[in-house]
């Protein structure tokens, strides 16, 4: 036998199942499968694209919360530092008020006392006059002519103890 | 193919010192090469195949066993030489038209219906499971290879327009590679020499070439018939034109005959590897028992060989049919 002549039989019968088998895979067989395999591709292609979508997103969340959160941070630290002026100054202003009320008190507690002091030596130079005057007239025994002119000189005495 | 030889030759080994001159290893390995009308599997132990013949008479249809050792039966008996040696003839000596269900028919059912039950069972799996769920296992390994086609031969090779062409690179290239393995099994439903067989690859390079030149756009036969070339080259004498022409039916040839001379000489040397160990028989049993060694292991380098063969000469033939097409929707 001569292997490079085709068998008419075998020729019959393979031309026949080979058409049978092709039209049966090529119709009901392939196309489905290769259908979901590129429904299936397209698939977790959309899905990886969300996911990078959604990773995105959270990133610019993030970001968002960070900036914010700075924010937040830098409106404390002005609050803080405007609240320490102000502490300072209130303390600065109430020591400064403190300072005017207690000299005013000083000043008028000086004065009162100077008013106070000088009455006092009127006083003491009024009873001191009379007590001398008293015991000018004790110790001369007789009574003065001239009131008046005797209190003068007897001030005039005191001046000059 | 080759355990059945085996065992043959272990029945005739038995009495290997009396009877190994008897040993034609030529005749033994065209015979496997061949066809027959029985699937045999040990000595003594054959299954009868239909044989179904249309004479002049008529169509005859009985089982292949009625003929067993040169019986004739219906007027028909196997024709022991001449140019039918091995085939069914009648009393004239002349063949009928003969569509027997033979050896290699049959495989070729086996083949296809293994085809038809996987790729079927896989669409049905998709059918159920939608693109949602991923496959693994069978399905997988099947995906992988029908997406590999699909993608990177089919696409790869036609571009656009690359979807009507692909069922059919699959279906071959599947047809291809399950033929080209269960014929390294040497056991009943593998073991015919089917991609061996000049029939089998002339009708898939017929297929081929149909899905070549009949869906081809009309550049494609503009430039076989009146190609860019200077006019002296086409216009008084068509040199070019017919190398063109000719081209057209080498491609398909070249797959023709590339598959089958690369098949068929796999069988040979593996058959003739087997061989050795009953031509070294009345050798003495020293020679036979170290050319026994060497022969199986040379014989199991060969399948491991053939193994790949197979998946080669499959991708060879699609990637090839493939890139014809691609070149004539080029244009």
């Amino acid at each position: 036998m001569n292997p490079l002549i085709p068998d008419p039989g075998l020729l019959f019968w393979m031309v026949l199942s080979f058409g049978v088998v092709f039209f049966l895979l090529a119709k009901f067989g392939f196309p489905v499968i290769t259908k979901a395999i590129n429904e299936r591709k397209e698939f977790i292609e959309m899905s990886l694209l969300s996911a990078k979508e959604a990773n995105e997103r959270l990133a610019s969340i993030q970001a968002e919360g960070e900036k914010l959160l700075a924010d937040a941070k830098a409106k404390q630290k002005d609050i803080i530092a405007d609240a320490m002026q102000e502490k300072q100054r209130i303390v600065q202003a109430a020591q400064e008020e403190a300072q005017t009320s207690a000299d005013q008190m000083i000043e008028e507690a000086r004065q009162s006392i100077q008013a106070e002091k000088e009455r006092a030596l009127q006083d003491v130079r009024k009873e001191v006059a009379s007590l001398a005057l008293d015991i000018a007239e004790k110790v001369i025994g007789e009574r003065m002519k001239d009131d008046a002119t005797q209190r003068k000189t007897i001030e005039q005495l005191i001046d000059k103890l | 193919m080759r355990a059945i030889i085996i065992y043959i030759i272990c029945a005739l080994g038995f009495a290997a010192p009396i009877r190994a001159e008897e040993l034609n290893v030529s005749k033994l390995i065209f015979e496997h090469l061949g066809d027959s009308y029985e699937w045999h599997i040990a000595k003594g132990l054959a299954i009868p195949l239909p044989c179904i013949l249309i004479g002049e008479e008529g169509v005859d249809v009985f089982m292949s066993d009625k003929l067993e050792h040169g019986a004739t039966y219906k007027g028909y008996h196997i024709a022991e030489e001449g140019d039918y040696e091995g085939k069914i003839v009648n009393a004239a000596g002349e063949r009928p038209f003969d569509i027997s269900i033979t050896k290699n028919v049959l495989e070729l059912f086996i083949v296809c219906i293994l085809l038809c039950s996987v790729v079927l069972g896989l669409a049905r799996w998709y059918k159920k499971n939608g693109f949602k769920k991923a496959p693994g296992g069978f399905v997988g390994m099947m995906e992988a290879v029908i997406n590999f086609i699909d993608k990177d031969v089919a696409k790869e090779s036609i571009g656009h327009g690359y979807e009507k062409f692909s069922p059919y690179l699959m279906t071959v290239f599947l047809f291809i590679l399950t033929s080209n393995l269960l014929g390294l099994i040497p056991i009943f439903p593998g073991g015919a020499n089917l991609t061996g067989n000049i029939a089998v690859t002339l009708t898939c390079a017929v297929s081929a070439f149909i899905a070549i030149n009949c869906f081809a756009p009309k550049g494609y036969y503009k430039s076989i018939f009146w190609p860019d070339v200077p006019i002296f080259l086409k216009a008084p004498i068509p040199i070019l034109p017919t190398i063109e022409f000719i081209g057209v039916f080498t491609k398909p040839f070249s797959l023709t005959v590339r598959l089958f001379a690369n098949i068929m000489a796999g069988h040979i040397i593996i058959l003739a590897l087997t061989s050795v160990v009953f031509v070294t028989a009345k050798m003495g049993a020293g020679m036979c028992a170290s050319m026994t060694a060497v022969s199986v292991l040379f014989c199991i380098f060969m399948n491991c060989l053939e193994l790949l063969v197979a998946f080669i000469q499959a991708y060879v033939f699609t990637i090839l049919t493939a890139n014809f097409i691609g070149l004539a929707h080029d244009e």
